[in-house]
């Protein structure tokens, strides 16, 4: 498996642990070269200290990895020849203009004199900086940084990229430039890995992992988490006066949860077939007209509360 | 190689001369502390404060007050008649010196007896006491040596020269006592390590507190890449800070600078391995600022104190003698006071030299290497 040219990335029962603190609990996953592969997880689940192990800033406290066919231990150097890394934190010379960061980085990977010119302008044009050239990065706003810090990261055309919360706290339209920039590298053969708290951004995932208190507890694509990987169904109920009928339906036996979404209930069932005549029949029998209660296709949302809730559940019970 | 130095060099020299903080750093401190050390740290004993209390009021005792404020050591500054005022000025520090004559002075001399009277001195700074005594004595052996010609010219009609062993005192390499032809070259010293020290530390941990420092770690530059393209700009700077100082301490200052400047600046450089090693060192244990702060300081003050700065080190008790020889600032102070004040060369120094640069490349070199292990 580990010959296989078509892997990007893979890791093997990756632990990390902070003293007697496990932070990241023997996780597994492959990522396909050409895939964008999205981590999520609440605060503190693991996802930054995931991607500093591969990308050779932490040493794993026991498991195996490969980054680009190179072990993520002892082969750190040539790991670092192929990656490009987008760190949480902001992570440009504030005190440097936008040209001269730009230029920090084309040094700093050695990018071809010949070709240091069209880089720069490439990473200002699709960052949409062009004004901001001569300024200092600190007087910049924050979306604006973090396009330039996306354009550096990626300055050396490097084939695995690891982006750790590259749109947290920016605004709509630059999620959507970065989202841009990043499906393009995709197209292009580039390996993306990516963490985000944002779940409409997961679903422009080819696949997600989902990581809670250090470990994997799902993986998949979008559409198998939403049908095989969440047991329960969601049903959707329109209906009158809905915030009045959220309490009464989570009362009907088989419905474990409710929740608004606009007026309509989002209600999570064990079955569908058993629970949905039990729901209207409830509304009929308070003589309610113009309802309709049919099955949906739940939200990643759905599916992620679902599964934590059920991951606490258990080890609760364990405990 | 040089490609990845270059851009992090470039990179420095922006930062480092962007910073406003920076430029008070470099070029506002050195002058305050040239100036403290040049006019304030002065232990020169000149125009000690004195109170006359002269009881006796005669011809004799005018005479010898007049012996003492004649010379610029002693200035009258009050007259007084009671105790109490005499007690109420030294308790104050309004004088450092008390001249009191008691009734019978004058009549006692005249009558050829032996006449006392009183110095009384303020030696709660007992440095600055025993410089007044001795001055005070100087001023009474030359009253004594006018008091016996006079008094042979009386008796006799010609006068014998009177042969006795007169010391002439000439203070080598600093004619005029001058403590800040002393302080100054250990001034420079201290400016240069504080620089370079901070400078050094607190680059490398700004990159860890605004995580830049994961940016360099993931990208191919080699940990010594790293370390010589952040120590070379800061080397130097120190260099040019040493011939700031230098300027100002022989042009406002008139330090002499007796030997060659070549050589202060070849081993400034030496120095240096050591000040930018220790900065090196600082940076690994420190993951702030404020922590490279203050571990810059934890080191600093005993590596001055054990330097000779203040302090001569021939004073110290002899278990510390020796451990001043493990403090590389030493012996770059011995080396800046012998290049300024005796122009002495490579053949006195080169002890000396080695020292520093054996120091220089082990502190360097261990340094280097816990910062390479230190980034993982
Ligand atoms: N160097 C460290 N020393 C001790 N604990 C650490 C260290 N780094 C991370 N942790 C802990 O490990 C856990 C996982 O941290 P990590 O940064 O990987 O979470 P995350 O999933 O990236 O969260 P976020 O969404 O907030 O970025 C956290 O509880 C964190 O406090
Ligand atoms: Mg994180």
């Amino acid at each position: 498996m580990s010959q296989d040219t078509t892997v990007a990335v893979e890791v093997h029962d990756l632990e990390k642990c902070f003293g007697s603190f496990v932070a990241v609990n023997r996780v597994n996953f492959q990522i396909a070269r050409g895939e964008i592969f999205g981590f999520l997880g609440p605060n503190g689940a693991g996802k930054s200290t995931t991607i500093r192990m591969l990308c050779g800033i932490l040493t794993p406290t026991s498991g195996s990895g490969k980054v680009a066919g190179f072990d993520i231990v002892r082969e750190q150097r040539q790991i670092r020849q192929n990656i490009g890394y987008m760190s949480q934190k902001f992570s440009l010379y504030d005190d440097l203009t936008v040209e001269e960061n730009i230029d920090f980085y084309s040094g700093l990977y050695r990018i071809p004199n010949s070709e240091r010119a069209a880089r720069k302008e490439e990473i200002i044009k699709t960052a949409g900086i062009e004004e901001f050239r001569t300024r200092l990065t600190k007087d910049i706003s924050g979306g604006w940084k973090q396009r330039l810090a996306l354009g550096c990261a990626i300055i050396h055309r490097p084939t695995i990229i690891f982006l750790d919360e590259p749109t947290s706290g920016v605004d709509p339209i630059t999620r959507g430039n970065s989202w841009a920039t990043i499906k393009e590298m995709a197209a292009h053969g580039v390996t993306v890995f990516v963490t985000t708290h944002y779940m409409d951004e997961a679903e422009n995932c080819n696949r997600l992992a989902l990581i809670y208190k250090g470990t994997r507890i799902a993986i998949g694509t979008p559409m198998e988490m939403k049908t095989v990987i969440m047991k329960d169904q969601v049903m959707e109920i329109q209906v009158p006066d809905s915030e009045i009928w959220s309490e009464r339906v989570r009362a009907v036996s088989g419905v474990k949860q409710t929740a608004l979404f606009g007026t309509a209930i989002h209600a999570v069932v064990e079955s569908a077939e058993k629970t949905g005549p039990a729901i209207e029949a409830l509304f009929k029998g308070a003589g309610v007209a113009g309802y309709t209660v049919r099955k949906i296709l739940p939200s990643l949302e759905d599916v992620f509360v679902s599964l934590i809730e059920e991951y606490d559940h258990e080890h609760i019970k364990a405990a | 190689m040089f490609e990845r130095i270059k851009s992090i060099l470039i990179k420095e020299f922006l930062q480092v001369f962007r910073d406003p903080r920076m430029k008070v750093v470099m070029f506002v401190s050195p002058l305050v502390q040239l100036i403290v050390f040049g006019y304030a740290a002065n232990t020169d004993v000149q125009n000690v404060p004195t109170a006359i209390y002269d009881l006796d009021n005669t011809f004799q005792s005018r005479q010898l007050i007049r012996a003492f404020t004649y010379s610029h050591y002693f200035t009258a500054k009050y007259f007084i008649a009671t105790d109490r005022e005499q007690n109420r000025l030294i308790n104050k520090g309004r004088v450092s010196a008390v001249l009191r004559f008691d009734r019978g002075f004058g009549r006692d001399l005249e009558g050829n007896r032996s006449a006392e009277f009183q110095l009384i001195l303020d030696a709660s700074d007992s440095n600055t006491a025993s410089i007044v005594l001795s001055y005070a004595n100087q001023v009474l052996q030359q009253f004594n040596g006018g008091m016996l010609q006079e008094r042979m010219t009386v008796f006799m009609e010609t006068v014998p020269a009177i042969a006795g062993v007169d010391m002439r005192d000439r203070a080598w390499f600093n004619e005029n006592l001058e403590s800040k032809n002393y302080y100054i070259p250990g001034v420079m010293a201290l400016i240069v390590t504080v620089m370079t020290l901070l400078l050094t530390s607190m680059s490398i941990v700004r990159e860890k507190e605004i995580g830049t420092i994961e940016q360099l770690i993931v990208s191919p530059l080699r940990p010594i890449e790293l370390i010589l393209g952040k120590l070379a700009p800061f080397a130097v700077i120190g260099l040019a800070e040493m011939l700031l100082v230098t300027t100002i301490g022989v042009l406002w200052f008139s330090i002499p600078i007796r030997g060659s400047l070549l050589l202060l600046l070849g081993t400034t450089a030496i120095y240096l391995l050591t000040s930018l090693g220790v900065g090196l060192f600082i940076s690994t244990l420190s993951s702030t600022q404020q922590e490279a702060m203050m571990s810059t300081f934890l080191f600093f003050f005993p590596a001055n104190l054990l330097s000779g700065f203040m302090y001569p080190i021939q004073n110290m008790p002899v278990p510390v003698q020796y451990l001043t020889y493990l403090n590389p600032l030493r012996y770059y102070l011995v080396i800046l006071r012998g290049i300024f004040l005796k122009g002495v060369g490579v053949q006195v120094l080169w002890a000396d030299i080695v020292a520093l640069l054996i120091f220089g490349i082990i502190i360097l070199g261990l340094s280097s290497l816990r910062f390479r292990r230190s980034l993982g």
